[in-house]
């Protein structure tokens, strides 16, 4: 009754072609901006931002570089927390090594080493499909940590191999360190996931993306008609792992302040993406946010009602925390193999037509 | 128990909760994960000794003690949302069981003005109070530790260890990497050789590194560990017959969860430690009477008495001193974390004072000023005999080298004023 | 000389790890063959079926905790224990159950889904059996003993000694896995070429709408299948948790298995032995070798560069099917 596309009458193509091509969503979407950068700012504490809000927004990021490469261009990786170490350790050495640029430079930068480092991981590729490229991506994890824990001068020869991001203003308010107020983790982050988000949106729907989506569906079609499955595929890599990169950066310099390579992005990282982009659903930006939200939130949610509410013992409680969000994953898939996406979708047709059945 | 668990839900989810009307000290454990076997038995001491004092004492200075649990899996971003989530609940002190964990919230805690308690972990360089204002790591720390074992061995050899060959296993993260430099230090000033082999974690799969000790025949080997690697080396050095009495693990790598599985194997493994073990303290009649009798013990009291229960509850002693210190300065039973820290820095725990505790011996005498959050670092060599089960202390409390220790500890400190920009006070 | 008889010890003992390997992947490799589902839990099998062997055995009260929890009683133990024969064959009981279950209520309804959204479900089924795993039987750390020996073999120290004159170190447990894991093999060869069952088996790896047509039930293949990875989980878990006790890292050891799975081919059972022992030398002399000038803990690393360097020139593993792509 009112969600409906009638009396929406679009005129150019342009206007078909859009984002959301509904009115309503298209509100729906403005309101949400509007409330994300204007409104949660200023009730934002540190609790909500550094247990909820700052982690949901960088492993959306996280989440939306590896729906490009799995979703999109159909190529498993369970190379994401090496990658996300990439991006961390990039941008510590950019920190330390040039303190006068700004570090919204540094994290871009970051961001354009982590893909250098992926198109090179990528390279397998190529040759290797399926599973076997899964498990040959977690070469690049293992090796990646190693790297990051055995030579030093990524560490900056600290006694313990810690790296520790130092203060770093944006506009003069501090962005990182530990004086950072909450809104300003908040609002680079978010400022950083809209950005990316909506370049990935476009470049999705373009020329690259379609390219991507055949390669997905079957490779040896597309080499046929005309896509180079080389570039294909390694831009996939590049444009992913330069997301991957800048969410862990963020991870680092933002949210963590210190982090130690095998231990903040070890190959629990890797899975943790990978499952947030399949509950969320393979192949849609929404998805992407969907997943990181559920995943963020579930276990501090589980936590607090087991613990909280029914005093339990920590342990147990976690214990069957990890019961549960392994039951709703198995739950989800067979449900909706396709992710809460299309969940999303199946919702929206219904209320087209609600409250009347036809 | 429901109440507590109860008040931190609320304080959880609506972080801005009052301060409570109680002294408020989280205890961010881990009883699950890879090293949940050993940070069971830490929290549960750590629990109990302020279960004991709430029902003998009526808790500090007539304050009862709550102590909310978080879990942190020994994961650092889980330990930053548990952090986060009983700050605001009024909590006076942290101890996170977790290098890692430590290293980011040593920047947090000096931000909010919250105290770290660190005892035997941690950034070791904590120990120069006059840069890390909020970190205390007393009594003894990671170097401290590495010195003592060298000592040890020193004392073994008629103090010559020219020539000998010493080996480190080390656990490889954060943690494990910490005594590297001291003993790079320490091999130079004694003549020794000295030689790291990294095991990573979890550290199940060791063969190469002990095949490599087998081909160099080190004269010792220390051992960094944690978790299973622990059980693992020594299971692995006894399989290739390396001398027991020659293997020293450090703090944290000598409870009974790492030789009980290897069985009659591990007899003689030797590990350091900063307090005694066992049930032969007067304060266990209190425990017993307490807490273990009516049932209020944490998780069922399995684990009294063991090293890492002895330990949590060790930390726990040292954190109610502190505060019965710090409402002593401040006049008032109510007290802030910066008050705390004040108690913090006073602090004396003499030999006296331990006896009156009910821990006559327990722990080395304990004290901090402005400049050192890290006590005299002493420890002491305890070794393992598997046919009673049980840990004997062989060794007295040894004071470590701080003509080695004390520079290193300066540059370390130094390096970190100028990173983070802190201008050293005292 | 000396160097060429460490040598020979490292590859002798990087030969028994690679058994180790290759006893996880061959839980991987018959999944993966009959039914394509790549089952990441198979390390979490082997943690629980080794807690249920340890909790059996000493007499635990399952889900201990749990009941504490809710009714405020303080039971752990029925205060008996049990021989570690009958332990075992109620422990195989009861991973033929859960492969049971897990056909009733996860795979049954995943039939025809893609090969990822099966992988994803049984990553699932890892964290609710990691979870089930610790609140039935708790998470300390567990001894597990059934009577393996353990520790260097003087046999073959005093003989290896008598002959060359430098004893070789070899584990006993190794070279019992050795030769637990060569019988396991055979039988498990034995079962697919001489029964009914195993030839059944054998029809719905190759082709599963062949098979359905001359009649094979799938899903019983399927838990006959799931039976014998949970079987062969019970002996890795038996086998690591001697090693290095029972507590949640067991779990791990999948990491091991999957450079094995590559380097030997998702499809092969020779290709998990052979590529497990590959790989348990070659990280074995590379630590020893080349480790100590990189820094060493290369073997998380190596074992995954070897399968992908060597996938780059065959892309399908050492023995696995090859791809053939049709438009």
């Amino acid at each position: 009754m009112f969600y409906r596309e009638a009396g929406d009458f679009k005129t150019t193509y342009r206007d078909d072609g859009q984002t959301f091509p509904i009115r309503l969503d298209r509100w729906g979407y403005y309101v949400i901006l509007a409330a994300a950068f204007l409104v949660v700012p200023i009730y934002i504490d540190a609790y909500w931002a550094n247990a909820v809000l700052v982690p949901f927004l960088i492993y959306a990021i996280a989440a939306l570089g590896l729906n490009v490469l799995t979703g999109y261009a159909g190529q498993v990786s369970l190379g994401t927390g090496g990658f996300m170490a990439v991006g961390a350790y990039a941008v510590y050495k950019l920190m330390t090594s040039f303190p006068e640029v700004s570090i919204v430079i540094h994290i871009l930068l970051a961001g354009g080493i982590t893909a250098a480092v992926g198109v090179l991981f990528g390279l397998p590729s190529l040759r290797i499909k399926g599973f076997y490229l899964a498990v040959a991506t977690l070469a690049a994890q293992f090796f990646l940590v190693w790297l990051f824990n055995k030579v030093p001068w990524f560490y900056n020869y600290s006694a313990s191999g810690q790296i520790t991001a130092p203060t770093r203003r944006v506009f003069g308010y501090a962005v990182t360190g530990p004086t950072t107020s909450a809104p300003a983790k908040y609002l680079i982050c978010l400022c950083f996931l809209f950005v990316l988000a909506w370049a990935v949106r476009n470049l999705t729907r373009g020329t690259l993306g379609r390219k991507w989506m055949a390669i997905r569906d079957m490779d040896i079609a597309a080499e046929i008609i005309g896509v180079n499955p080389l570039t294909a595929k390694l831009s996939a890599f590049a444009v992913s792992s330069f997301l991957i990169g800048i969410a862990g950066a963020l991870l680092f310099a933002v949210y963590l302040g210190a982090a130690d390579a095998n231990e903040a992005f070890g190959i629990n990282k890797s899975f943790l993406v990978l499952f947030m982009i399949i509950i969320g659903g393979l192949g849609s930006i929404f998805g992407s946010f969907a997943g990181a939200a559920f995943l963020v939130l579930l276990p501090v949610l589980l936590k607090n009602i087991l613990v909280g509410s029914f005093g339990w013992p920590t342990n147990l409680a976690a214990h069957i925390e990890l019961m549960i969000v392994g039951a709703l994953i198995v739950f989800f898939l067979i449900v909706e193999p396709h992710g809460l996406a299309r969940l999303w979708q199946l919702t929206k047709e219904k209320l087209r037509l609600w409250p009347f059945p036809h | 128990m429901k109440l507590k668990f109860t008040t931190l839900a609320a304080g959880a989810f609506m972080a801005a909760a009052p301060a409570m009307a109680d002294l408020v000290v989280p205890n961010l454990s881990y009883r699950t994960g890879p090293y949940g076997a050993n940070g069971t038995q830490y929290a549960d001491g750590f629990n109990d000794y302020f279960t004991l004092l709430n029902e003998r004492d009526g808790g500090i200075g007539g304050e009862t003690i709550r102590v909310p649990e978080c879990e942190t899996a020994y994961n650092t971003e889980k330990g930053v949302e548990c952090y986060e989530a009983t700050k605001g609940g009024g909590a006076l002190v942290y101890n996170p069981l977790s290098t890692g964990i430590t290293y980011q919230l040593i920047p947090k805690a000096a931000a909010d003005q919250i105290p770290l308690y660190t005892p035997g972990y941690g950034r070791t360089s904590a120990k120069n109070g006059a840069v890390f204002e909020w970190v205390f790591n007393a009594p003894a720390n990671y170097w401290d530790g590495a010195s003592v074992a060298v000592k040890y061995l020193l004392d073994e050899n008629g103090g010559d260890l020219s020539g000998k060959k010493i080996a480190l296993v080390y656990h490889n993260s954060a943690y494990g990497k910490e005594p590297i430099r001291t003993l790079e230090e320490l091999a130079e000033k004694h003549g020794f050789t000295f030689s790291a082999l990294p095991i990573d974690p979890p550290g199940q799969e060791q063969k190469s590194q002990w095949l490599q000790t087998r081909r160099d025949r080190p004269d010792y080997v220390l051992m960094w560990g944690w978790g299973v690697m622990n059980q693992t080396a020594i299971q692995e050095a006894a399989n290739i017959r390396f001398p027991m009495e020659n293997f020293i693990g450090t703090y944290w790598s000598g409870s009974e969860v790492d030789v009980q599985p290897v069985g009659a194997a591990a007899n003689g493994y030797k590990a350091l430690t900063f307090h005694g073990v066992g049930m032969d303290y007067p304060i266990y009649d209190d425990m017993k009477q307490y807490v273990i009798d009516p049932g209020k013990a944490s998780q069922g009291g399995q684990f009294v008495g063991s090293v890492l229960y002895s330990r949590g509850m060790y930390a726990a002693v040292v954190i109610a001193e502190a505060i019965a210190k710090a409402q002593e300065l401040a006049g008032t039973s109510q007290i802030t974390p910066a008050q705390l820290r004040d108690g913090f820095e006073a602090l004396e725990i003499s030999a006296e004072r331990l006896e009156e505790l009910g821990l006559p011996d327990f722990g080395p005498a304990i004290t901090m000023s402005c400049e050192n959050h890290g006590g005299s670092g002493m420890a002491r060599v305890q070794q393992w005999d598997a046919t009673e089960r049980k840990w004997t202390l062989i060794t007295d409390f040894t004071e470590p080298d701080q003509d080695v220790l004390g520079p290193l500890i300066a540059e370390d400190s130094e390096a970190y004023a100028k990173e983070a920009g802190i201008e050293p006070r005292c | 000389m000396d160097q060429l008889f460490f040598a020979a010890e490292v590859f002798l003992n990087g030969l028994m790890a690679g058994v180790m390997y290759s006893l996880v992947a061959l839980g991987f490799v018959l999944i993966f063959k009959a039914s394509g589902v790549f089952n990441y839990a198979q390390g979490v099998l082997a943690l629980f079926a080794a807690l249920t062997l340890v909790g059996i055995q000493q007499g635990q009260v399952p889900f201990a905790h749990l009941i504490n929890a809710m009714f405020g009683t303080n039971l752990h133990h029925f205060g008996w224990t049990v021989p570690s024969i009958l332990a075992i064959a109620l422990t195989a009981g009861i991973m033929v159950l859960l492969a049971f279950l897990i056909e009733k209520l996860v795979l049954q309804h995943l039939v025809g889904q893609e090969p990822i959204i099966l992988f994803m479900a049984t990553i699932g089924l890892a964290y609710f059996l990691e979870g089930m795993g610790d609140v039935m039987w708790g998470a300390d750390i567990k001894t597990l003993d059934v009577g393996l020996p353990q520790g260097i073999s003087d046999t073959v120290e005093t003989m290896t000694a008598d002959w060359l004159g430098y004893g070789f170190f070899l584990d006993r447990l190794d070279i019992w896995a050795t030769m637990i894991a060569a019988l396991l093999v055979a039988a498990l060869v034995a079962f697919a070429q001489y029964t009914k069952q195993g030839r059944a088996m054998r029809a719905v790896a190759d082709d599963h709408q062949a098979a359905l047509s001359v009649g094979i039930s799938l899903r019983f293949i399927w838990v006959m299948v799931w039976s014998i990875a949970g079987f062969v989980a019970l002996v890795a878990g038996i086998m690591w948790g001697t090693k290095s006790g029972v507590q949640f890292s067991l779990s791990l050891i999948a990491l091991k298995a999957l450079p094995v799975l590559m380097l030997g081919g998702f499809t092969s059972i020779p290709g998990a032995i052979v590529g497990g022992l590959i790989i348990g030398v070659g990280e074995k002399l590379f630590e020893f070798w080349i480790g100590p000038l990189v820094g060493g803990a290369t073997e998380n690393w190596f074992a995954y560069v070897l399968a992908l360097v060597f996938l780059v020139f065959r892309p399908q593993g050492l023995f696995g099917e090859r791809i053939i792509e049709r438009v």
